[in-house]
């Protein structure tokens, strides 16, 4: 196993000491302790109603991912390419990325009811985002001479993106997809959270409704766990674009 | 076309806005979520710094927390929001603690992104003139990555503003939140829509300033 | 024509047994840089190394500034061993644009004064006199953004010179700049070690700036880093750029290149270079 990965073991043991320790010092009503939490996630993860959930959440999550990062990334382009399309957005992506999003939710409720699509669009508003500007931004810093070098080899416009501009942001881009993916994920959640009768989200509401601090714990680590080892694999894959260790 | 129950025209949210503002009714709660959201920020924006410039110092750390940071992202922490009410009671307290948390993250990858473009050539100088560690971060490290510094003020701000306002509508006794709940369920769309409009234009203006000095920064260090 | 004050002066910098190793990182072999190198630099003397990309020159000031351990060997300056920290009294100029882009021209050159507790006053004194010196009295209130890289150099100099170090290092300081920038600074920096008495050592890669500058220039080898040769130039210490037009001098840059040609192909690579097919049709 790469020392590495070894470093990240060590660094959440480290962490569960500090979670055993604020546990000690706070009391079972506002933190349960690692232990507890740990196994009421084996068993969570045993019930078939964790799996439904999960499966509605990962269902909906997945949706809003592929339009969220996709879409983004498309947008991301489209604006970077052109000089003045990206002078004009960029105050404007700046404003509305500070927005918060939560005082788009009723409106966001009101169009697309209570159902998987309304789980889906908060998912994509708040995954869009962050890849559009990295993607600009990631453009926006391949060195001219890239751009030049191109034209002197003679490259078509459609070959210059597709084999020069575009490998040469992808790293960049790429950053933005983790932070995109992590954020898609919230706001799937959060969708479930306030308006929806399945999925995760719903299942921590339950929980917070219910006082059931082990629960809440559980799941939040069981969520914290799966983005982590998502991010982990895309960081992995970041790491191999950018041609080094 | 849209039912006026769902949704209120532009021009009748920006008249209850007037008569929120010009009346004062609810100038206790918009203090209220102010004062709230500036500590917040504050202990994002120090701690964040602290944190970032801590894991910055100890590369091995810092590539171990890594992959845990970005995920940091997908968890919505405000579960956790019934806890700080039994750790802070029902005040201040927990909101303030649900912003921070909210914001620290966005602080540290950009304080640690901030440190790793001060260009070494600074380093060196600081220690021909024999500065100890901590006069080099204060003096030297910190002014070089100012401008991507206060990029990470200005998201931690975002997201602390979001911890507090959604903390503000679910505990619901006060503050901005807390009139958005209850214009929502009281069916009072020009409150509501109100203070949404007031939220939204508190917003853009801090992070207008913020953008602004976060440009002017840039222009002065020479890149555009 | 050589100055005699200099010939008896004592030695002011010692450096014996220097070598640097660079532990692999990732897999793959240590670098050896540097060495085993010794050094001798007399008090007021200016001395040049020059030696093909990579032999470690950089390195080398690093050692001698006290900003690098080395592997092995020791360094003692005027008396005192330099370890792990820069000792007093010496000041550093690098390639790279130093100069703090948050603090005006006269704060930048404040920096260090400032920082070792001098008072106002003297800070101010001895601050107006070194914007004087480089010429930036007129600049003293705009920022390094808004100067060209040869004032920012000037800047980092002004910085450098306000602590009236006795030992003045500079790791390629005009290799970002045009050549008749490098020229004028090439005379300024001549100027600078009259009236300071200082020390200098210079790491440059252009010869001629080696030779016209120089007392002594230290030839090093490709890496590891050693010294193949000293040259002397026997300059009179009024000299300026103008010293290029001296016979001696195409001597000087011609015994630089000869020993270095050989080094420099070593360096990229390659053993003696196959002469074209023109260079061996005008072979007698």
């Amino acid at each position: 196993m790469k020392a590495r990965h070894l470093d990240t073991l060590l660094l959440l043991l480290c962490l569960g000491f500090a979670w055993e320790l604020i546990y000690a010092l706070v009391g079972p009503d506002v933190v349960p302790s690692p232990v507890t939490t740990l196994r009421r996630a084996g068993e969570l993860v045993q019930t078939a109603n964790f799996w439904k959930d999960a499966a509605s959440t990962g269902h909906a999550f997945a949706l809003a991912c592929a339009i969220g990062i996709g879409g983004g990334i498309a947008i991301g382009l489209l604006l970077g390419f052109s000089k003045l399309a990206t002078e004009v957005a960029d105050p404007m992506l700046g404003t509305i990325y500070s927005i918060p999003k939560i005082t788009l939710y009723p409106i966001i409720l009101l169009i697309f009811g209570l159902n998987l699509s309304a789980k889906v669009a908060f998912g994509v508003i708040h995954g869009v985002f962050p890849v559009i500007i990295a993607t600009m931004s990631a453009l926006r810093n391949v060195p001219p001479i890239h751009r030049r070098t191109a034209h002197v080899l003679g490259l078509s416009p459609a070959a210059t993106i597709s084999t020069v501009l575009v490998p040469a942001a992808l790293p960049e881009i790429f950053s933005g997809i983790r932070i995109g993916v992590a954020v898609t994920l919230l706001g799937t959640l959060l969708a479930e959270m306030f308006a929806s009768a399945s999925g995760l989200g719903f299942a921590l509401t339950r929980a917070m409704e219910l006082h059931e601090v082990v629960d809440i714990f559980a799941l939040a680590l069981l969520i914290f766990a799966s983005a982590a080892i998502l991010n982990g694999s895309l960081l992995a894959l970041e790491r191999r674009l950018r041609g080094h260790d | 076309m849209i039912n006026r129950l769902t949704m209120i025209p532009p021009t009748e949210m920006a008249g209850a806005l007037w008569q929120i503002a010009s009346s004062g009714k609810f100038n206790a709660d918009i203090l209220f979520t102010v004062t709230n959201t500036a500590a917040a920020i504050t202990l994002s924006v120090i701690g964040g710094f602290l944190a970032g410039a801590t894991l910055h110092a100890m590369p091995r750390l810092r590539h171990a927390a890594n992959p845990l940071l970005s995920a940091y992202y997908a968890v919505p922490v405000f579960v956790f929001y019934p806890l700080l009410i039994v750790a802070f009671g029902v005040g201040r307290g927990a909101l303030i603690a649900m912003g921070a948390l909210v914001g620290i993250v966005a602080m540290i990858v950009n304080t640690l992104d901030g440190l790793d473009r001060v260009p070494p050539v600074l380093i060196k100088t600081a220690e021909v003139l024999k500065l100890g560690y901590a006069r080099k971060l204060l003096l030297v490290r910190l002014p070089a990555a100012l401008p991507y510094l206060v990029t990470g003020v200005k998201l931690a701000a975002a997201y602390s503003v979001i911890g507090i306002v959604a903390g503000e509508f679910i505990l619901a006794t006060a503050g901005i939140g807390k009139r958005i709940a209850f214009g929502y369920q009281d069916f009072d769309n020009r409150t509501m829509y109100g203070m949404l409009l007031l939220l939204l234009i508190l917003v853009m203006v801090v992070n207008g300033a913020l953008a602004y000095w976060e440009k002017r920064l840039h222009r002065r260090f020479g890149r555009s | 024509m050589t100055d005699p004050a200099l010939v008896d002066a004592g030695i002011h910098i010692e450096a014996r047994g220097i070598t640097k190793i660079f532990a692999a990182v990732g897999g793959g072999n240590d670098v050896h840089a540097v060495g085993p190198l010794d050094l001798d630099i007399r008090h007021g003397e200016f001395f040049s190394v020059v030696g093909p990309s990579g032999c470690g020159k950089s390195t080398l000031l690093d050692i001698l500034a006290g900003l690098t351990r080395p592997t092995s060997g020791t360094v003692v300056c005027a008396g005192a061993k330099v370890g792990a920290a820069v000792p007093d009294g010496i000041g550093v100029v690098f390639q790279q644009d130093a100069s703090f882009a948050w603090l005006s021209v006269k704060d930048n050159v404040a920096f260090g004064l400032r920082r070792k507790g001098f008072a106002a006053p003297e800070i101010k004194r001895r601050v107006d006199h070194a914007l004087a010196f480089m010429g930036l009295s007129g600049f003293a209130g705009a920022y390094p953004a808004q100067l060209s890289g040869g004032m920012r150099q000037r800047v980092c100099i002004a910085r450098t010179l306000v602590m009236q170090p006795s030992v003045l290092l500079l790791d390629e300081p005009f290799a970002a700049l045009d050549q008749q920038t490098r020229l004028l600074m090439g005379d300024e920096l001549l100027r600078i070690w009259r009236d300071t008495g200082a020390t200098v050592v210079l790491i440059t890669h252009a010869l001629d700036e080696a030779g016209m500058l120089s007392d002594r220039i230290g030839i090093m080898s490709a890496r590891p880093g050693r010294f193949i040769d000293i040259v002397a130039t026997g300059w009179p210490r009024d000299r300026d750029s103008r010293i290029v037009s001296d016979r001696h001098f195409g001597e000087v840059t011609a015994r630089l290149w000869t020993r270095l040609r050989e080094e420099s192909l070593r360096a990229i690579g390659r053993d003696e270079m196959p002469a074209s097919a023109a260079q061996q049709a005008h072979r007698p």
